[in-house]
């Protein structure tokens, strides 16, 4: 019979206009200031830079290696490289990027920047209450406003966070291991010929670093 | 019978017009009643926009406005402001003077039409012979400000949208006078007065309301069809589908234009709402003998709000038609079905009281129903769509 489907279509209705009056549980409405529910652990908006240790310019991992600079689809990440060198995770000395900012009114949350960094420096961030009054200067992240510790990253996605503690200590253990080794055989080196400079302990230390970094850039780059 | 409390505006607009000198009483009795009018439509559109968003996020199982006022009642009157503060933009390439004058069209014409009706015992501002004429003259001059809108915009969704509407309302204006010509060949007038006395009568207790006779409640379905088509109204809201053509015809205006037109709208389904009530649903007649203290304009305004609720309900139950759905619907079910209620309402003039013309009534609408039901409707594919070549 005409117009039957468009009575059940208002019996329908009409049984969710009074339902949403009986049963709560119908109403998956979220009064969001003032309640919140925290973000599922795959949330992700815009990138930060991670941090180790208290003070976040000296801790910050980032290398500006400017790959995802280059890799960044939108354009939207800016990179100046300092002119001196700071130590790394493992001790290596590492240029830092003397400015390091993100548009995030260009940022299309795609995570290409995550995905190409070698140093897990660069990682998604979950806060989304970013709205302010002035759109150029407000949107523009400098590194200090982007720099945020590693507990900040272990709490916003904890399992991803915690695989890469595991990867960069066994790094660090297998760069320390190595440089012991060097070390341990330079050091017989100059037992065996007493001939040799004292200076040499101290030189192999670095290029046993960078051995043991290099593999980690070539594999995300590839 | 008829008490102060029913004859409160009345009375008062005697007493404020008594201090006047006599030549200028019956201009200042008229703009007291517009002074009314134009306030109290448009707080009930205030009214009905809150009861639309809280009735379709009730529906949707969610809560609607609540952050402005109690239950969110301040909510349109935040809007209102936030309208009122918004820049103005006109386009470049517009006709600026049709751009402007179109809402404005719109809005005088919408309570151009409310002038005739009785919105309560004695409360019928201009008691025109003519009145459903004159309501039915200003309700098609809306169609002038939609196409003003759409085409004075030079934007392709205005103009698209404006083409729609009133390709839509045209046709839509054919059932809507048709259904209600009915009325007028059982009352014998054109005067929408004449229309609710005739309904104001009871025969133990029950109202003579039109609604309540076989050709009444066709022309009653028919009518509201009609008039959810002509105020642009879901599942008939081709015209400002927002999912195709950004917001139709007023697509290019902004800031207290586009609440103009809101209120046009709004304006317009309370007046056509009031019409409706005033033919079939016995105006401002109380549903039963007894109930008659409680004040006429009380029974109009909760008439007219009862049926805002309805255009809510159907808003929030159907999906939009087709364009060729629409035309279809509008050509080939209602209009033959509001002719067949011309005879049927002639045939139950003609039949005298008794049980006879019940039964001979509503048999043919109801045999005409299932028919046009079967050959209008059914024969077009409406259903499961078919493809020919993307299988």
């Amino acid at each position: 019979m005409l117009g039957e489907g468009i009575l059940k279509g208002l019996a329908e209705t009409a049984r969710n206009f009074a339902g949403s009056f009986v049963s709560a549980d119908r109403l998956t409405t979220v009064q969001y200031p003032e309640q919140r529910i925290a973000p599922i652990e795959a949330t992700r908006d815009f990138p930060f830079l991670v941090y180790d240790g208290a003070d976040w310019e000296a801790g910050l991992r980032c290398v500006a290696c400017q790959i995802c600079e280059k890799e960044c689809p939108p354009q939207c990440i800016y990179i100046v490289k300092s002119k001196d060198k700071k130590p790394d995770y493992v001790g290596k000395m590492q240029i830092y990027p003397a400015r390091f900012d993100i548009d995030i009114s260009v940022c299309m949350s795609c995570q290409i920047c995550v995905e190409v960094c070698p140093f897990e420096a660069i990682k998604m961030d979950t806060e989304f209450e970013l709205s302010t009054t002035d759109r150029f200067g407000g949107l523009l992240h400098d590194r200090k406003a982007l720099a945020k510790s590693n507990e900040h990253y272990h709490k916003i996605h904890p399992t991803e966070a915690s695989e890469v503690d595991a990867r960069l200590a066994e790094e660090k253990a297998k760069a320390e291991a190595k440089a012991k080794a060097v070390a341990a055989a330079a050091a017989a080196k100059a037992a065996a010929p007493a001939g040799t400079p004292a200076a040499a302990p101290a030189k192999p230390a670095p290029s046993a670093i960078d051995a043991a970094v290099k593999p980690v850039a070539g594999e995300t780059k590839a | 019978m008829i008490s102060n409390a029913d004859q409160i505006f009345v009375l008062l607009q005697h007493w404020l017009v008594s201090f006047l000198p006599a030549a200028l009483q019956p201009v200042a009795a008229v703009l007291l009643s517009v002074v009314g009018i134009v306030a109290v439509f448009p707080t009930l559109f205030a009214l009905a926009v809150w009861m639309e968003r809280k009735g379709l996020g009730r529906i949707q199982n969610r809560l609607g406005p609540n952050r402005v006022g109690p239950f969110g009642l301040l909510q349109p009157i935040a809007d209102g402001i936030k309208s009122l503060t918004k820049e103005d933009i006109v386009p470049l390439s517009a006709d600026a003077v049709v751009h402007f004058m179109a809402p404005v069209v719109l809005v005088v014409v919408v309570f151009m039409g409310i002038a005739v009706l009785p919105i309560g015992r004695n409360m019928t501002l201009v008691s025109m012979d003519s009145g459903l004429l004159f309501f039915f003259a200003m309700g098609a001059s809306t169609e002038l400000s939609v196409f003003m809108a759409g085409w004075s915009s030079r934007n392709k969704y205005s103009l698209l949208g404006a083409m729609r509407g009133v390709a839509q309302m045209i046709s839509y204006e054919v059932p809507l006078l048709m259904s209600s010509v009915a009325v007028v060949m059982i009352t014998g007038s054109l005067s929408l007065d004449k229309i609710v006395a005739a309904q104001n009568q009871y025969t133990s207790g029950l109202p003579h309301w039109y609604i309540f006779t076989p050709w009444g409640l066709a022309g009653f379905v028919m009518f509201a069809i009609a008039a959810t088509a002509e105020t642009n109204r879901s599942p008939f809201d081709l015209p400002e589908g927002e999912s195709e053509l950004v917001a139709g015809y007023f697509t290019e205006y902004s800031g207290f234009k586009f609440a103009l037109f809101f209120l046009g709208e709004y304006v317009g389904m309370l007046s056509i709402s009031g019409l409706g009530t005033t033919l079939f649903l016995g105006g401002w007649s109380a549903p039963l003998s007894i109930l008659g203290v409680v004040p006429s304009w009380i029974w109009f305004f909760a008439k007219v709000m009862l049926s805002i609720c309805v255009f809510i309900w159907v808003r929030g139950t159907l999906p939009r038609m087709r364009q060729d759905q629409l035309m279809n619907f509008a050509w080939k079910f209602v209009l033959p079905l509001t002719l067949l209620n011309l005879f049927v309402a002639a045939l139950w003039r003609i039949l005298g009281d008794g049980w006879q013309r019940w039964v001979v009534c509503s048999a043919i609408l109801l045999l005409a129903y299932g028919l046009m039901a079967r050959i209008g409707m059914y024969r077009e594919h409406i259903g499961p769509r078919k493809y020919r070549y993307a299988e």
